[in-house]
């Protein structure tokens, strides 16, 4: 595993159909858990999907933030590593990230951010296979722009919103 | 527990303000699968001896929303709604695709029952530590958008108030009812996400006499395990892989057939049904695209499909309109049956037809039904307020506000096509028939847009006239073996009738044999519970009552202009066969074992295990 | 005639009021092979004897708008505007993507060619039927929206008019000029499309001074037939297939560098290059793409690389603006380099600047200037009639107007940068330098937004200082031998330098010759066919103009402000080294075989087919 990779996402492609989750929840906890998946879409309205989902910024301000040094990055695909047994659930990544990506575990409080599947990221392939390359895997390293994908996805969907409906748009989120 | 069920059911008796929970036995779970044929059993169980005499309108009825083991593992996730419904008095299993049907599994729950009627608006609030009846007086009078923007914003903020550490809260699902359901107009519809509606049956209707404006669920947990995981997995992806072929209705979903039906089968309804041919290139499915749709591949959970597109106003007066594209059932409701071929015009009104909560199909069937009447000099202008012209956009805007407020002549149509019709007898002192001939109901709920009389279209001779939904297009009787493995089980199953078209039949009875453990088939659904769950809805349907009840035989008909010839198109001439309709209506009897007046009979009842309605239906056949 | 060539020029003379063709011998065409080398080639021909005593916006300058061999067969088609710069007194080759390119090919014109001055507004129609001079008077005045909109329309009626049979007439191809280039706003750009831009050079200023608003081409032939059609079929799909395996530029463009060159390279101009440094994720790629990008994947002719996306703002005081995202260049000079870090504000200033037909780099270089001079008290509110105050979009969106419609400081302003300078040190009463230093162009050239100071992007010591096309970013001086095989190459054949990056040298040059038939290797570009093009604009640049004329070594070299010490970021102390400006200036001399001064040698000039050049060189070496 030498190659860079990364997801690169198309907001305005998603269709919400949120079989990135299902894949993603197989994959890591052997079944559909829409809410312990490292990818969860928000919808705050319909039309306005928002594939939420850790970007790998450069700085990895979780990883410094952890005060149990429970957080790593992997050598290979440069994501991000969470050791569960060293994780307390104190939710400090969870403050550190920009848009708040990590989460507690709804099982065990635990954070929980995207691995990239050691490689072979299981959402882009469903996504893929659709059709909506929303989430599409790339083969490149890592670059300034990836922290600016780390952003509140509430802030994201009004941006949606005004593209898809213009000035209604503004009034619905 | 057999697999895909959450294993409990939400109570909530709005009348105590009390919420418990409930469960079902795997025998029943089995016989009746969930969804559709649970919901026919619970009424069964708990109002069915009492039946014609609750009004579905009163606090007696219940409001059942229900998922079923499928839900959320087979592709098309969507949520059953039913109770008695106001129009048929017999049970409609209506359903809608949305979030909110895995959610409320994610929480715990297969289902949500309603019972009594709560003094103030409130709506119920699921979660993984249970359900709330909370005020909703403040969103009372709300349209479906702005039900939709505030109970997002409430509910999150609540959730993440409650339990903040854990990250950020992800928006509820909700289903909610507009203003039309609020003023229980009888076919008001459940809606959910902006323009999907459980629409056949009028259970927002039954919603809004309980008071109760919304169920909204967000759970974090799993998904219920299911029996066989791996060969589930292995389903899951094979499924998607046939739906993602169809790579036709993937692009255009139904939003060509406002076109295609209409020049293609000739089967569309057109100013009420008086035509159902057209050639108007200015509704092409083209012109909807091009102009209106700003976002292609729209879905739901779990959906491979996306045959939902977003559309979007941009321009002119109605600028700032959102709805889905319509589908095809809309574009003809809220477009042709008005006799309007404007696009824009056709967006508009399904948007409004969404906002205000009505069925997008039966309140529009109303309306159509009122614009003939003005044609025909039986409504005046003085009657209605303004001109009722074929062709008007504002008119059937105001028409379809007027009913959703009850103001008006809308008092009287808000009642439904079939009562309407009977009321407008009265109020003009003619006799019914003379008003009945212009109404396209089957007993009780307004007819879906795909007529019967060119017969080059999927509806036919008793495809309505036999179904116990009625006019419900998503569910027509063919004949009593091979529908019984269609609908039925996906409205039990309970997953999207979209995503099961496609799919080799095989395919999607061995998944529903995975998740659950059943022993399932084709056959045996086509043999046994799927009769069993239509037997037990005909007995409701024909035990009717309080205000109708449907004479067996004479009421399993088609409405009067079905039978009249079609005026126009390469089809004129040509209309429903009554002969066939006769000798059909026998068949259909006899596969599921009814008698020839399509009562169920003993022998048929105790081998599907309904020997408890016999009583009734003894009564019926004197 | 060689492979890829249409075989003749449209030679225009708008003060007779001729249109004549035109054709180049087979070794005229090798040696310079079009766009960019063929200008240089012609100007020198017909004009460089009395170069010195012509200025830019005379009547006597030759505007050139010319395609290459390689034009519309080659992926990414552009066309190359030239003639003496108003504001180097040299020459540019400044190119853009259109389907005017294209078309003119179509037509049968490998370009076309325009001397003197129409006495009112005219348009140069160019069709299979030839040239013609066409009367623009009301379309002077005209934003470049409005301009494309009514010549689509009018010339598409003309067309039609004149050959209705043929079926449907698409829409021409256009360059044209906005108010800038209509008042001669010295740095003006020729426009196509809405936001391409002949950028560098002026040339908007020099069609401004032939009253020539606009050159419209619609030809329906052949491209023309290549040397070895089989060789170019090949690798026009290998082409391709590279082009499009470029993921990242193909989805994001260069609009995503608008927080990149700040962030990760320090070399983003911000306040008129006071800093280079920041970290405003308010400007990052995203959020102009989720909020604005409309269309993601828009291109030009033949082109795959689409790294064009269409912006439109829909809410708010700038809604209805449309424009491309902005590209990385105006994302800078449009947004930071104004002190502008709102994507929605700097959305509207691209549009502004390219309705206007500024060039988006030069023009908000000089607006830049003004508000650093502003800013330091140099200039008062008086000289503006408002305060040009940084960050402020409503005020920079006046001072583009009032710098296009040169009215109060914009009549000194709109003589570039350099120019404005020196008039205001004079108009304020004090000494050049003082002036010059806030000033950031080369040799009347604005720069592009790749600072030096940083040395972490890709300009460096004398990528500006040594380059004869001054602070031209697309086009920088390296070694003197390995960019002769680069831009100067692209200019001249010409199409996108963004298709030329990402393709295997080897097969862009393999399919120049495959095109041609010329013996063309990247070698031979870098021995002799750039360094002849390089060489000869070396010369017409050093003879200057009447106002201006450059000192060979002292204006060889960077700004003032390129030499202070960044103030902020991780580069901060950084700054351009002087002694690595002076060794590696006397490098690239000596390997365009240039003597120390850089004035071309006898010998080079000799080896370069240059020797008629010499007498003119003789008077510089003393």
């Amino acid at each position: 595993m030498s190659k860079p990779i990364w997801i690169a996402r198309d907001y305005a492609a998603c269709s919400g159909c949120k079989r990135c989750e299902i894949a993603c929840s197989m994959h890591h906890e052997g079944w559909i858990w829409p809410e312990a998946s490292r990818v969860r879409i928000f919808m705050p309205f319909p039309g306005c999907e928002v594939p939420h989902l850790c970007a790998q910024c450069n700085d990895y301000p979780c990883v410094n933030s952890c005060p149990v040094g429970a957080l790593s990055t992997s050598a290979d695909t440069k994501a991000v590593i969470v050791d569960r047994e060293k994780c307390t659930g104190c939710g400090a990544c969870i403050r550190a990230c920009p848009g708040s990506v990590p989460f507690l575990h709804p099982g065990d409080d635990k954070a929980t951010i995207c691995d990239l599947c050691n490689g072979d990221p299981e959402c882009a392939k469903v996504c893929k296979e659709a059709g909506y390359n929303a989430l599409m895997l790339v083969e490149e390293g890592p670059s300034v722009h990836r922290r600016l994908f780390s952003r509140n996805p509430i802030e994201v969907a009004k941006d949606l919103a005004v593209l898809f409906f213009g000035e209604k748009g503004e009034e619905v989120i | 527990m057999p697999g895909g069920y959450a294993g409990k059911f939400l109570e909530a008796d709005l009348l105590k303000g009390k919420i418990s929970e409930t469960r079902f036995d795997d025998e029943t779970l089995e016989a009746y699968f969930g969804g559709r044929g649970l919901a026919a059993k619970i009424l069964w169980d708990r109002i069915g001896r009492k039946w014609a005499k609750v009004d579905a309108l009163g606090p007696e009825n219940l409001l059942i929303a229900l998922t079923g083991p499928m839900t959320g593992i087979y592709p098309g996730g969507r949520i059953c709604v039913s109770g008695k419904s106001p129009l048929s008095n017999g049970t409609v299993g209506s359903t809608a695709s949305t979030e909110f049907a895995h959610e409320l599994k994610c929480a715990g729950y297969d289902g949500v029952i309603v019972s009594g009627r709560a003094d103030e608006p409130v709506y119920i609030q699921v979660t993984d530590e249970g359900g709330e009846i909370k005020p909703a007086g403040h969103l009372w009078g709300k349209d479906g958008e702005e039900t939709l923007i505030a109970l997002n914003r409430e509910v999150g903020a609540t959730l993440a108030k409650k339990k903040p550490n854990v990250g950020l809260w992800r928006e509820p699902g909700m289903i909610y009812i507009g203003p039309a359901g609020e003023n229980m107009v009888r076919n008001a519809a459940v809606m959910t996400k902006l323009c999907h509606a459980c629409g056949y049956g009028g259970y927002g209707a039954v919603m809004g006499s309980k008071n109760l404006k919304a169920v909204v669920a967000k759970g974090r947990g799993r998904m219920p395990a299911v029996d066989a995981p791996e060969a589930a997995k292995l389903l899951w992806r094979r499924s998607h892989e046939y739906l993602i072929a169809r790579s036709g209705f993937r692009r255009q979903g139904t939003g060509y057939g406002g076109y295609g039906f209409g020049n293609n089968t000739s089967s569309e309804p057109i100013r009420n049904w008086q035509e159902e041919w057209h050639d108007e290139r200015s509704f092409g499915g083209p012109m909807f695209e091009t102009r209106f749709w700003v976002k292609k591949k729209w879905s739901d959970w779990n959906c491979t499909t996306n045959c939902m597109k977003v559309s979007c106003i941009k321009t002119g007066p109605w600028k700032g309109d959102i709805t889905d594209m319509p589908d095809y059932e809309l574009q003809s409701h809220c477009g042709t049956n008005f006799g309007i071929f404007d696009p824009e015009a056709c967006i508009h009104l399904s948007t409004l037809v969404d906002k205000l909560g009505h069925s997008g199909i039966n309140g529009p069937n109303a309306m159509g039904y009122a614009a003939e009447l003005y044609q025909r000099g039986i409504l005046t202008e003085k009657d209605i307020g303004f001109e009722l012209k074929w062709g008007d956009p504002e008119a059937f805007d105001r028409l379809m506000r007027m009913i959703a407020m009850r103001e008006g002549i809308g008092d009287v149509l808000a009642e439904g096509t079939y009562r309407a019709a009977l009321k407008i007898a009265e109020m003009k002192k003619m006799r019914p028939e003379e008003l009945l001939k212009y109404a396209v109901v089957v007993k009780g709920i307004e007819v879906g847009a795909h007529g019967t009389r060119s017969d080059a279209d999927f509806a036919h001779d008793i495809s309505y006239a036999a179904s116990v939904q009625g006019g419900d297009h998503t569910s027509l009787a063919d004949d009593g073996y091979s529908d019984m493995s269609g609908s039925i089980f996906a409205d039990s199953g309970v997953f999207c009738s979209f995503a099961y078209g496609g799919v080799p039949q095989e395919l999607v009875f061995d998944f529903a044999k995975a998740i659950t453990g059943f022993p399932i088939t084709i056959e045996s659904w086509r043999r046994v519970t799927g009769p069993r769950i239509v037997t037990l809805q005909r007995a409701l349907l024909l035990m009717g009552g309080p205000d109708v009840t449907w004479k067996p035989i004479e009421d399993d008909d088609n409405p009067p202009r079905f039978y009249e010839p079609l005026p126009n198109g390469p089809y004129a001439g040509k209309t429903t066969d009554r002969a066939k309709v006769k000798s059909k209506m026998q068949t259909y009897f006899q596969t599921l074992g009814w008698d020839e007046r399509g009562i169920p009979t003993r022998e048929t009842l105790d081998k599907l295990g309904l020997s408890d309605v016999e009583p009734f239906m003894r009564k019926l056949r004197e | 005639m060689p492979g890829g060539y249409a075989g003749k020029f449209l030679d225009v003379d708008l003060s007779k009021e001729k249109v004549e063709d035109t054709t180049f011998d087979d070794e005229t065409l090798e040696a310079y092979f079009g766009g960019r080398g063929l200008a240089a080639k012609i100007l020198w021909d017909r004009i460089g004897k009395r170069w010195r005593k012509i200025d830019g916006l005379d009547p006597e300058n030759i505007f050139l708008a010319l395609t290459g061999p390689m034009t519309a067969i080659y992926p990414g088609a552009r066309i190359m505007c030239s003639g003496k710069s108003p504001l180097s007194n040299g020459t540019v080759g400044s190119t853009a993507s259109t389907e005017f390119a294209s078309e003119i090919k179509m037509a049968g014109y490998d370009g076309v060619i325009v001397t003197g001055k129409a006495e009112k507004p005219v348009y140069i129609l160019v069709t299979d039927e030839g040239g013609e001079i066409r009367d623009a008077s009301h379309l002077w005045g005209k934003v470049g929206e409005e301009t494309i909109k009514l010549l689509n329309r009018e010339v598409t009626e003309e067309l039609a008019k004149r050959k209705p049979n043929v079926g449907l007439w698409k829409e021409p191809g256009i360059i044209y000029i906005g108010p800038a280039g209509e008042n001669m706003v010295r740095n003006a750009a020729v426009m196509s499309k809405i936001c391409h831009a002949c950028g560098y050079g002026g040339y908007g200023a020099v069609m401004g001074s032939k009253n020539l608003k606009a050159v419209v081409a619609k030809g329906r032939g052949k491209i023309p037939a290549v040397d070895a059609p089989e060789s170019v079929k090949l690798l026009l799909k290998k082409t391709h297939e590279h082009l499009i395996g470029r993921t990242t530029m193909r989805r994001w463009g260069t609009g995503y560098a608008g927080y990149a060159v700040g962030a990760d390279t320090s070399s983003e101009p911000i306040r008129n290059w006071q800093e280079e440094w920041h970290d405003e994720k308010s400007m990052g790629g995203p959020r102009f793409e989720n909020r604005f990008w409309v269309k993601k994947k828009w291109a030009d002719f033949g082109c795959t690389t689409n790294c064009m996306k269409i912006s439109c703002i829909k809410t708010g005081r700038w809604k209805g603006d449309i424009t491309d995202m902005p590209d990385y260049e105006l994302e800078a000079y449009c947004g930071t380099n104004l002190g502008i870090f709102d994507p929605g504000d700097n959305v509207h200033m691209s549009a502004v600047i390219d309705n206007l037909g500024h060039s988006g780099i030069n023009g908000p270089n000089t607006m830049g200037f003004a508000a650093e001079l502003y800013q330091r008290g140099i200039l008062t509110e008086k000289d503006f009639g408002f305060k040009p105050a940084w960050g402020d979009a409503e005020a920079m969106t006046k001072l583009a107007w009032l710098i296009a419609e040169r009215r109060k400081i914009g009549r000194v302003l709109g003589e570039g940068t350099y120019r404005a300078a020196l008039k205001i040190a004079k108009k304020k009463g004090m000494k050049p330098e003082e002036l010059l230093k806030y000033a950031v162009h080369v040799k009347g050239i604005e720069i592009g937004a790749h600072g030096t100071r940083s040395d972490a992007d890709y300009t460096h010591d004398i990528s500006y200082a040594a380059s004869v096309q001054g602070g031209d970013h697309t086009s920088v001086a390296v070694d003197g031998f390995t960019e002769m095989s680069a831009a100067v190459f692209t200019d001249s054949a010409v199409f996108c330098n963004f298709c030329f990056f990402g393709v295997p040298q080897e097969l862009v040059f393999d399919f120049a010759k495959a095109i041609t038939g010329f013996p063309i290797t990247q070698e031979s570009w870098r021995r002799v066919t750039g360094p002849r093009i390089v060489t000869l604009q070396r010369a017409l640049l050093l003879l200057g103009g009447p106002d201006v004329t450059w000192k060979p070594v002292g204006d060889d070299d960077n700004p003032h402000r390129f030499y202070e010490p960044l103030p902020t970021g991780p580069y901060k102390g950084s700054k351009t080294d002087r002694a690595l400006v002076k060794q590696k200036r006397k490098t690239y001399f000596e390997t365009l075989g240039w003597d120390e001064k850089g004035v071309p040698t006898k010998e080079t000039l000799k080896r370069l087919g240059l020797s008629d050049v010499d007498p003119l060189m003789r008077k510089l070496r003393k």
